[in-house]
């Protein structure tokens, strides 16, 4: 079971760090956490080109000139927790949808005739509304026109993750928001997922249920992001020594505007969240890093190659948004405005290959 | 300190007790290497004779007595030695050798985990012999090896580690203690070994066959103890190119002007 340790110790060596010993741990590198310590560090802050070189090389060997492409799907935004930066918090007085599966298969075919083979279903935690029954036909009804369908819903039982993956579903995301405790109980103020323990286990109950890929990741304005950077490392690492059969993904979701207006209690600026995607490069080699639309174009191609690997466009958060320009209900507005077309011809244009399809079906047939 | 099946060891150096002139020189060359973990080939031995001669030599109250296969040609034979080593040894410590080719005497990798997997389930503690793959590494954990032991080389070679990438592969990714066992012919090769952060090393040829065996055992005893040391310590990253020892970088520097603040 994977418990945080103290990070105060790792946290002080960081903040002690000089350029030497950054220059040292991006050489040192892949799995040592004291150097994802140091790479995280003001002093790497310092340093930033050379670590964006170095992210860049690394991304470069594993993974070539290409960027996977995919698009989120919401299929639903009823909710039984109250998160404060939330858009779709129980409390807020937002317009409620759930699609029939009917709905969900049309939302999708838009998908599909834009280009899209990969697609991510993102649900509210609301079981009752949107459960596993729900999941599986969907995920049932979308298997033949997808080559990857993977959830972003509330967290399930192993069982049931096994359910969903024998359905066709390839990869589950489910994001801690943020490792500080103490963060974390003040902003989930209701609903299962005060939970914090049951939510850190939850990546690892996807991995035993033969899920290919698990994405973990947290929510950047919550808490000190150094140490959410730390923590990511820590939980990524041990994942893969327990589930080596697994693929991981990591994602740097910063804190959008959204209905409740929360006020992120950090500040997380590009310069940070560009640090933070170096470091986890150099300190995993391997794992894939999602950049979506919550930041903006300007940013994203200019991120290419340098660490994050995957890329979802022409995203819209509320259920059924592709379908109607009414995007009432929103999980939180975009950054990144532009259509598939807009950002493969960008991706392109930078030498890179924006990949639609890189799994098939018939995997899990 | 090791620990593997939640016994501790101060030595982090497993020796052998084939090859030895005498069983008194094969006594004296233990205790000099401070090993707390001994393999012994359970046909060498008779273990229904108190006065075996490998057995009376050993020290069961300090060391731990790890009979092994060698010889077992398939995942049956290795089972049935096991059941004598368990019954007459009185032990569940067991070093699982599965080696069908009698010339080259390399791991089975097919049947080695089949005997592992069954061995585990019958409360065996499993280390088990295997070729450096790191895959096979990872199938032997899952099914419950309390350690694995890729080889440094053929057994016999002298030839040190020959697999260095895999190798590093294996230590990387293991949840057990990785014990680099046969083809450790000097102690450097027992140092690199440790270097790389292997939790310990098996040696028994170039002990037993060395002109001093009991000189050769200490220098492997300073040799392991040398290796670790560096390891926990931390060492620095070999490079193929010359740099200073204050660190420059010749790392490029992307065009960072798109990050806005």
């Amino acid at each position: 079971m994977f418990t945080l340790p103290d990070l105060s110790l790792l946290r002080q060596r960081a903040l002690n760090a000089n350029q030497n010993d950054v220059l040292t741990a991006m050489g040192r590198g892949a799995g040592d956490i004291e150097a994802l310590a140091t790479l995280l560090s003001p002093a790497a802050e310092l340093l930033l080109p050379q670590l964006a070189g170095r992210a860049g090389e690394i991304t470069a060997q594993r993974f070539g000139k290409t960027t996977q492409i995919y698009a989120p799907l919401y299929l639903s935004n009823f909710c039984n927790n109250r998160c404060a930066y939330c858009g779709f918090a129980a409390n807020n007085k937002i317009h409620r949808r759930k699609l029939t599966v009917e709905e969900a298969v049309s939302e999708a075919l838009l998908l599909q005739q834009r280009g899209f083979q990969h697609i991510l279903l993102v649900t509210g935690e609301a079981p009752a509304k949107a459960g596993v029954d729900y999941l599986e036909e969907v995920a049932l009804a979308l298997r033949d026109h997808f080559a990857a369908v993977s959830i972003e819903v509330q967290p399930l039982e192993q069982h049931e993750y096994n359910r969903l993956f024998k359905a066709g579903i390839t990869a589950v995301a489910v994001y801690q928001e943020t490792y500080d405790k103490e963060v974390y109980d003040k902003v989930h103020l209701a609903g299962k997922k005060c939970d914090y323990q049951y939510r850190i286990e939850t990546p690892a109950r996807a991995a035993a249920a033969g899920m290919r890929e698990v994405g973990i990741g947290t929510l950047l304005g919550l808490a000190d992001w150094r140490s959410e950077g730390l923590a990511l490392g820590l939980h990524l690492a041990w994942l893969r020594k327990n589930f080596w059969r697994t693929s991981f993904t990591v994602s740097f979701p910063r804190l959008r505007p959204a209905a409740g207006a929360f006020e992120p209690f950090s500040t997380v600026v590009e310069k940070n969240l560009s640090q933070l995607i170096f470091a986890l490069r150099i300190f995993d080699p391997d794992v894939g890093l999602v950049l979506s639309t919550r930041e903006e174009a300007r940013f994203r191609d200019g991120m290419l190659g340098l660490g994050p690997t995957r890329y979802s466009a022409g995203s819209v958060t509320s259920p059924g948004g592709y379908s109607h320009e009414d995007h009432e209900g929103e999980q939180f507005s975009i950054g990144d405005q532009r259509s598939i077309t807009e950002v493969c011809a960008a991706i392109a244009s930078r030498g890179f290959d924006p990949v639609c399809k890189d799994w098939d079906v018939e995997f899990q047939h | 300190m090791l620990t593997i099946a939640s016994t501790t060891f101060k030595s982090r150096l497993f020796v052998g007790t084939g090859k030895f002139s005498s069983a008194a020189e094969m006594k004296q060359a233990i205790e000099a290497s401070e090993s707390q973990m001994v393999t012994v080939a359970l046909r060498r031995v008779d273990l229904e004779n108190p006065e075996d001669d490998i057995m009376t030599a050993l020290d069961r109250d300090k060391i731990c007595f790890l009979p092994n296969t060698s010889g077992a040609r398939d995942a049956e034979e290795a089972i049935r030695l096991a059941h004598l080593a368990r019954a007459a040894g009185n032990t569940p410590w067991l070093k699982l050798e599965v080696t069908p080719d009698p010339r080259t005497l390399l791991p089975d990798p097919v049947d080695t985990l089949k005997a592992t997997e069954q061995l585990v389930k019958e409360g065996f503690i499993v280390l088990p012999y295997m070729n450096v793959d790191p895959v096979l590494a990872l199938r032997l954990q899952d099914v419950g090896a309390a350690a694995v032991m890729p080889l440094g080389s053929p057994i016999g070679t002298n030839m040190g580690i020959s697999n260095k990438l895999q190798l590093e592969i294996i230590i990387e990714q293991a949840r057990v203690p990785v014990v680099v066992d046969a083809g450790l012919g000097a102690p450097s090769h027992a140092t690199e070994a440790m270097e790389m952060g292997a939790d310990a090393v098996l040696v028994n040829t170039a002990i037993a066959v060395a002109g001093d065996p009991i000189r050769m055992a200490k220098a492997f005893r300073d040799a392991v103890h040398a290796g670790r040391e560096a390891f926990e310590a931390g060492l620095g990253r070999q490079s193929t190119s010359a740099s200073a020892s204050s660190p420059e970088t010749n790392i490029s520097t992307p065009n960072l002007d798109f990050i806005s603040n």
